[in-house]
């Protein structure tokens, strides 16, 4: 069988580098398969995906070396419109990729540019937006869906074309997890029934295996570092090294001393053949030590029987109650459109609370203005882009003291330390847009510290981030909030988060407060995963069919052992990126 | 952003015209108000306004806020206009007949009084034609419509992708500014001059630069998926004219035909009713 | 200069995006302290889109801008207003190509250039065209109008020599080389 796509020699260095950003890759995917393709943030493999799409090198200008040949053809003869006959991309940014004005019209849209008649548009609407799952919604503008809706809009939009292959770009990234899982269900359904070839690009490794692919492609520094099937994988340490996080349960059964084998196909926990390791990990339980319990720090903010609508009847959040004491590093989970968001503005005064109040240290804060709050309860948000006014970093967290009238002297003096705090210093002098993503985020976090807040709202602290990145953003957190004692809010729907950074989760779903208890509890508990679209971790699976007793207890000593053991975690930056996700 | 007016799906007769047709009628009818001084012609698209703003049920909700403050506009306009030039009136009709003397030099005349009345109802004329366009013409419609009465594809997405982001961009926007605010950083309120500036600046800096990222996110996206291949297109969401579509059609076009010629056949935009 | 006349899918993108940040800030207005006079940031806006874009992508979203502003929130069409936002953008927007935003090149010399042609830009629109428009169209007193013109122009004028060179400077400085292909240390 001759191969769909196949690179052979294939280096390529965008123009405004100096070093090329894929090495001499070779790689064959034959029709009707179904590749991963991984790899951290810089490491090239969205560029892969841009050499196959045409976007490289009309979009994006730089020079090739080596040949690429698609279904034979060139891409970079056969131009964007020609490949896209041929391959349909999702985009990392759905929102980015909803192009019309409703559901119907964007999945529409390459039909439009193709002059097909309205009357067979509509058909083949009606046909793709069925096989999709959104057939329902197809009057609906984009701002009334959600995340997981508008990527299934995207496929729609690209399937539309009949293309043979699809290529997915980071499809999880900005999904809660149970959404993330039926993305990956629906990209697998529909490889089987259309035989279409499927390459997955993403870091997330276990939420993408949650159906099985035919290979999984490991590109590091713009090179194929493996390429095998992903039992095997999983059992070497390629994934480690290259700073891709293992599934949990591969990692626990290697630091319990577990020699995996390719035949106990690793590859998903439902179906692996536990049997040679249950005694190694039963033994491990007892051994690895208990977590220590905190003690007891006075409360600083409580949110009592709150509640909150937008329109009269129609609540967004309902009887919401929660002490958050000094100190603490929380987690608020729940699916997308839960009201997560909501209850941050209302404590930082966004909006006005129908009923019910909020106490910091004590004291009714419903009079206080949203600048008043503001002294106390930082807010930062998801994307830095969307805080960052002042061109110069200096300037930029001195902005929030400025505006206040801080004496000049003093300003400088605060911001040089909060800069020293958050690793800025030397940069001081620095345009922001010479920072990283990574430094971008802590400038923003900077903007907030120098104000001295008691309490830390983080919105998404490390959606889109890969695991060195986001190892790095969640360690400044827990240095700042273990060293100058700021407590720490952080609404996400990372469970990888929730578990190894915080001591607790407080889970919204439906305007509602399902729960409020540790992450290892909420992550085990099928119930409340289920109702908050988080997902059981694959821990408990482990511990389980493992004859573990307690799930709830063996996935904390996991996460104990891990923050204990893994030195090596901040270290884990050594390896040199080009930064950027969108390579 | 409460004060904005929006499409409303209904079923009137109105709605479901084909958006090239609304698109024609709202073009001529505001063109020819502009044009025409004639009072007898700006009197019969006044009520022909009303009355097709009151067909197409359109709901006081819908609209109230923008008209009040379209009202205290036109009251503002009125005065301005005596108040800079108290015998406009009296240039164009070429009489003068005071009524009665306000203060110095100002005498409120016929001739101004009528004048006025004239901007006036220009200005009540083009309101309920746009309120009408603007909630019963499904924005989907709209680009198609545009490309339909000859004006380049290009042109009409542009229009529809800012139809697209409009919401989003406002959603930003009010999210961006409490972020800011919480910072400190109030765009209102007692700050001198310059720092209201500089505040205005800290918000709406994040946001422009944050959509400038979004135009290479898009452009990207449109020509993955063709966008500008040929040199036409379809649209999925043109409607296809319909006999009320032609027949509102002919009447449109004759009425304005009409009206101008009304309004030009003696070679003077104005009606004088004091000679 | 050629480079800033087409208008392919990124200037279609341009045009669009820029009318939607242009209606939004509609609304956004700084107030002067005296009654019903107020700034609009959404002309340094313009002015930015298109010392960027060029005059092409400047004078579209002046035309859709103004109009889809004045629609949505004031229910009017005030057409003699609306061309004049094109006229600014094209003045502005012609020399798109000396002020090098987009290189980062925006020193002293391309801001005095870039006010230069805004100072005229804006006198062209605001002093000349839109009262002409108002009185051709809609026969007001050329008093009234031109009064009106030349406070449109200094509000307009004063707005962006603050506000639009600040964004431009900013955005030479942030969005030219944060292309995505900066080198972590």
């Amino acid at each position: 069988m001759t191969p769909i796509i196949e690179f052979k020699d294939y280096t390529f260095k965008y123009r405004a580098q100096k070093e090329p950003t894929l090495r001499d890759i070779n790689l064959s995917i034959y029709p009707g398969e179904k590749v991963l393709i991984v790899g951290p943030s810089g490491s090239g493999k969205s560029t892969i995906a841009h050499c196959i799409n045409g976007l490289v090198p009309f979009s994006f200008a730089g020079e090739s070396s080596g040949t690429l040949k698609v279904k034979g053809e060139n891409p970079a003869k056969l131009g964007i419109f020609g490949m896209s006959k041929i391959a349909g991309t999702v985009l990392q940014d759905t929102n980015g990729q909803f192009i019309g004005l409703t559901v119907a019209e964007d999945i529409a849209f390459a039909l439009e540019n193709d002059m097909v008649p309205q009357e067979e548009m509509i058909d083949r609407v009606s046909q793709v937006a069925d096989v999709v799952e959104v057939k329902t919604l197809l009057g609906h503008a984009p701002w009334e869906l959600s995340g997981g809706q508008k990527q299934r809009v995207s496929m729609a939009g690209v399937m539309v074309d009949d293309v043979e292959i699809l290529l997915f770009d980071e499809p999880l990234a900005n999904l809660d997890p149970a959404t993330g899982k039926r993305a990956i269900d629906l990209i697998d359904k529909i490889s089987r029934n259309k035989k279409t070839t499927i390459l997955i690009i993403e870091h997330r490794l276990e939420d993408a295996l949650y159906r099985d692919v035919d290979r999984i492609v490991v590109v590091g520094e713009g090179r194929i570092v493996a390429d095998e099937k992903p039992d095997r994988l999983l059992v070497g340490n390629v994934l480690k090294e290259q700073g891709i996080r293992e599934p949990l349960y591969v990692t626990a059964l290697k630091h319990a001393g577990c020699e995996l084998t390719e035949e106990s196909r690793p590859q998903h926990i439902e179906t692996m053949r536990l049997e040679p390791y249950k005694e190694l990990m039963q033994r491990w339980f007892q051994t690895v030590s208990y977590r220590k319990e905190k003690k007891e720090e006075k409360c600083v903010l409580s949110v009592k029987d709150l509640y909150f609508s937008y329109v009269e009847g129609n609540p967004v959040l309902q009887h919401i109650h929660f002490d958050i004491r000094k100190g603490e590093m929380v987690s608020i989970v729940g699916k997308n459109g839960a009201g997560k968001s909501t209850l941050a503005g209302i404590i930082c005064g966004f909006m006005k609370p129908v009923r019910g109040s909020i106490l910091l240290n004590g004291e009714d804060i419903s009079e206080q203005s949203i600048k008043e709050r503001g002294e106390k309860i930082g807010l930062v948000m998801q994307s830095p882009g969307q805080m960052i006014s002042k061109p110069m970093i200096y300037e930029e967290v001195a902005l929030g003291l400025a505006v206040r009238g801080v004496p000049e002297e003093e300003i400088k003096e605060r911001v040089y330390r909060t800069l020293k705090i958050c690793g800025l210093y030397p940069f001081r002098n620095w345009p922001v847009s010479a920072l990283s993503y990574g430094q971008k985020k802590r400038v923003t976090i900077a903007s907030i510290l120098v104000m001295d807040p008691e309490i830390i709202i983080l919105d998404e602290p490390t959606a889109g981030q890969d695991y060195r990145h986001y190892t790095e953003i969640m360690e400044f957190l827990k240095e700042i909030n273990e060293k100058y004692g700021i407590t720490i809010l952080m609404i996400t729907h990372d469970m990888h988060l929730m578990l190894e950074y915080t001591e607790r989760a407080i889970v919204i779903s439906d305007g509602h407060l399902l729960a409020d208890d540790t992450p290892a509890k909420v992550l085990t508990d099928e119930t409340i995963a289920d109702k908050a679209y988080l997902k059981k971790t694959s821990l408990y699976d482990l511990a389980v069919k493992c004859g573990i007793g307690s799930p709830t207890e063996f996935v904390e000593r996991f996460i104990h052992y891990e923050s204990v053991h893994d030195e090596q975690k901040t270290g884990e930056g050594r390896a040199r990126h080009g930064e950027d996700t969108d390579l | 952003m409460a004060r904005i007016l929006t499409y409303e799906e209904k079923d009137t007769w109105i709605h479901r015209l084909s958006g090239v047709t609304k698109l024609v009628f709202f073009l001529l009818w505001t063109m020819t108000s502009m044009l025409s001084y004639d009072t007898r012609v700006l009197l019969a698209m006044m009520l022909g306004s009303l009355v097709i703003y009151k067909m197409s049920k359109t709901e006081w909700k819908q609209v109230g806020t923008v008209l009040k403050f379209i009202l205290f506009f036109l009251v503002i306009n009125l005065i301005a206009i005596f108040l800079f030039s108290p015998y406009e009136g009296v240039g164009i009709y070429g009489t003068r007949s005071d009524l009665f003397h306000l203060f110095g030099n100002y005498w409120v005349t016929k001739e101004q009084l009528f004048y006025e009345l004239n901007v006036m109802m220009k200005y009540v004329t083009i309101v309920p034609a746009v309120f009408m366009f603007v909630v019963t013409t499904n924005p989907s419609e709209f680009a198609a419509s545009l490309n339909r009465i000859g004006i380049s594809y290009n042109i009409g997405y542009s229009v529809a992708i800012a139809l697209r982001y409009i919401p989003d961009v406002q959603d930003d926007f009010s999210k961006i500014r409490n972020a800011q605010e919480a910072r400190g950083i109030e765009m209102s309120g007692k700050a001198s001059f310059s720092s209201r500036i500089k505040n205005t600046a800290a918000i709406i800096f994040p946001l422009i630069f944050t959509s400038m990222d979004r135009i290479d996110v898009v452009s990207n996206a449109m020509e993955l998926r063709g966008f500008g291949k040929h040199k036409k297109r379809t649209w999925y969401m043109g409607k296809k004219l319909k006999r009320a579509d032609y027949v509102t059609l002919a009447v449109t076009v004759l009425l304005s035909a009409l009206f101008l010629f009304i309004t030009f056949h003696d070679g003077d935009r104005f009606y004088n009713p004091f000679v | 200069m050629e480079a800033k006349l087409k208008f392919g899918v990124k200037e279609v993108v341009a045009v669009g995006i820029g009318s939607a940040l242009f209606v939004a800030l509609t609304q956004v207005q700084i107030p002067l302290g005296i009654p019903n006079t107020a700034l609009q940031p959404r002309a340094a806006l313009l002015a930015f889109l298109s010392a960027v874009f060029g005059p092409v992508v400047g004078a579209a979203v002046g035309l859709i801008g103004h109009a889809l502003g004045d629609m949505f929130f004031y229910g009017s069409a005030w057409w003699s207003w609306v061309f004049p936002e094109a006229i600014f953008a094209i003045v502005v927007g012609a020399f798109a190509n000396k002020y090098g935003v987009k290189e980062g090149a925006f020193g002293k010399k391309e801001i005095i250039l870039f006010n230069v042609m805004q100072v005229i830009g804006n006198a062209v629109a605001w002093i000349l065209a839109a009262p002409i428009l108002d009185i051709l169209i809609y026969k007001e007193p050329a008093q009234k109008v031109f009064v009106q013109g030349v406070g449109a122009w200094l509000g307009n004028v004063l707005i962006i020599a603050v506000l639009g060179t600040l964004l431009t400077v900013g955005y030479a400085k942030v969005g030219a080389k944060s292309s995505s292909l900066m080198k972590e240390d």
